[in-house]
């Protein structure tokens, strides 16, 4: 590998590190711009024009915050937890294809930091892996409403993984490949993924709700029932990263959706776009409207967050056990039926 | 048994049926619903940059007027203050000397006149109980402060703007 590669690479690391970053800021804002909206309100208006300046307040409120490590906690844990949660947040990035390959002169420079042949299993790695964070940061902070919180982070996402994979492997048997770089592909021209695995995708974007415990399944952190839940000890920065981790794990999450089922970069009439704006600027259209379909969904997790209300832990497991295995499992047989007779 | 008022009505449960039981149709409801919301005008009245329309009878801060002249009307009969359910009022009645006639209507006027706006529970009782017209509660809210003894008004603050100067 020349010198000139891995540089490209590295730079490629780093912008798509800080995007994520800026992006995971910026939802917060965002959160409660779009809830003020739902509820017919203002929302922040204060810090800068229309409040555009409240992420970097809360920030600098977060820093400024007394570093609290609770006396009977497991002191080195405690500080795992959130470094644990905000890594793996990050990592899922890697996989993703962020567009098609960009041409300067002779070189060709891929938008994406790895193209794996398992990037789907990558991906679930790194999300199995998060609950970790999770559960070492509740188990640690030697509180009960912090343990009760991580075991229920725990089982609901152990409940929902299973679902999850179910849902992509019908989909797998569909584009017959796990590289990410490879299925965003494939859905050039039309053929998004959504419109051969619909079920599929409903019962990915459910599960994918449940991940990244957002409203209606943030059982894991409900105030009302948990004071905070696993982070409830947690202050300062060290709980800025567990909602920080959040976030990005919802950009992440509606990243792979879009890469997934709604067709990646690819938009209608890209062939003709492609020639039109030149082989650097075509592909970074692409990335534009990637991103378009991930603001889309992050859209749709906040407004789905105003919408319906929380779950009870029973109708959770029920609905994951009993609802959506079963429904996958279907959906396995019925594709497998399809593809056996259109053959 | 019968019921007394004869208006019982018989309600009947009828089991869900596939689309209610599939809960997708109401989530998508659900949706739109709150979609509406999202396009709707907010009803925030972003308070120290916008003001609220006050109503007609809205009673705020008190004041003390002057008569066509630009006298002050009152002449501290002391009715207010003991009209006054919050005991929020008191005076030092002054008496007018020679010479001061284009300030005061009466002989007798208040010479200190003081509002406790932390007692005050603008009823406007003082308003009514006033002979003279001299008291209305037709001024803004009451801002805020720091100090217990700065929401004692004195006449500095409460009496109105001489005519003209």
């Amino acid at each position: 590998m020349e010198l000139a590669d891995i540089a490209i690479k590295f730079g490629l690391i780093i912008v798509i590190f800080l995007i994520s970053l800026v992006i995971a800021m910026y939802s917060t804002y965002a959160e409660r711009k779009i809830a003020a909206f739902f509820q017919d309100r203002v929302g922040p208006n204060r810090a800068g024009p229309f409040g555009i300046l409240q992420p970097m307040a809360d920030g600098a409120k977060m820093f400024l915050k007394e570093e609290i490590i609770p006396a009977n906690a497991t002191g080195f844990l405690f500080i795992v937890g959130p470094s644990l949660a905000i890594m793996t947040a990050c990592i899922g990035s890697a996989v993703i294809p962020w567009g098609q390959s960009v041409t300067i002169g002779d070189r060709v420079i891929p938008l994406q930091v790895t193209d794996i042949n398992v990037g789907i299993l990558y991906i679930f790695g790194v999300v199995s892996l998060g609950v970790y964070g999770v559960m070492i940061g509740g188990w640690a902070s030697n509180n009960k409403y912090s343990l009760l919180g991580a075991i229920r982070a725990a089982s609901q996402n152990i409940s929902y993984e299973i679902s999850m994979g179910l849902s992509i492997i019908a989909l797998l048997m569909v584009t017959g490949t796990l590289s990410l770089g490879e299925i965003a592909q494939q859905q050039h021209g039309w053929h998004w993924n959504v419109l051969y695995q619909p079920l599929g995708f409903l019962l990915f974007i459910v599960c994918a709700f449940a991940e990244t415990n957002r409203t209606p399944f943030d059982l894991p952190e409900c105030e009302t029932e948990l004071v905070g839940g696993y982070h409830t000890e947690y202050s300062s920065m060290k709980l800025g990263f567990y909602l920080f981790a959040e976030y990005i794990n919802m950009f992440i999450s509606s990243a792979v959706m879009a890469t997934l089922y709604w067709g990646g970069y690819n938009y209608p009439g890209m062939d003709f776009m492609g020639n039109l704006l030149g082989p650097v600027w075509g592909p970074l259209f692409g990335t534009f409207v990637l991103f378009m379909k991930i603001f889309a969904f992050i859209f749709f997790f906040m407004w789905v967050r105003w919408t319906i209300p929380r779950f009870r832990y029973d109708q959770l497991m029920d609905l994951g056990w009993k609802v959506l295995i079963p429904l996958a499992i279907a959906n396995i047989v019925l594709t497998g039926i399809v593809i056996t007779l259109l053959k | 048994m019968e019921s007394l008022s004869n208006k019982r009505k018989q309600l009947e449960v009828k089991p869900l049926n596939f689309w209610e039981r599939a809960y997708l149709p109401a989530i998508v409801k659900g949706l739109s619903i709150t979609l509406k919301h999202f396009f709707k005008k907010p009803v925030t009245i972003k308070y120290p940059e916008e003001k609220r329309e006050f109503s007609e009878n809205f009673r705020g801060m008190h004041s003390l007027k002057r008569d066509e002249e630009g006298r002050e009307r009152c002449t501290a009969c002391g009715l207010c203050a003991l009209s006054c359910p919050a005991e929020a009022i008191t005076m030092t009645a002054g008496e007018r000397q020679k010479g001061e006639e284009n300030l005061y209507r009466e002989e007798k006027y208040a010479a200190v006149y003081e509002i406790n706006m932390l007692r005050c529970i603008f009823c406007g009782l003082c308003e009514e109980a006033c002979p003279k017209e001299a008291i209305y509660l037709d001024g803004d809210i009451i801002p805020s402060d720091y100090l217990r003894k700065d929401f004692i008004y004195g006449k500095d603050k409460l009496v109105e703007a001489p005519l003209n100067q």
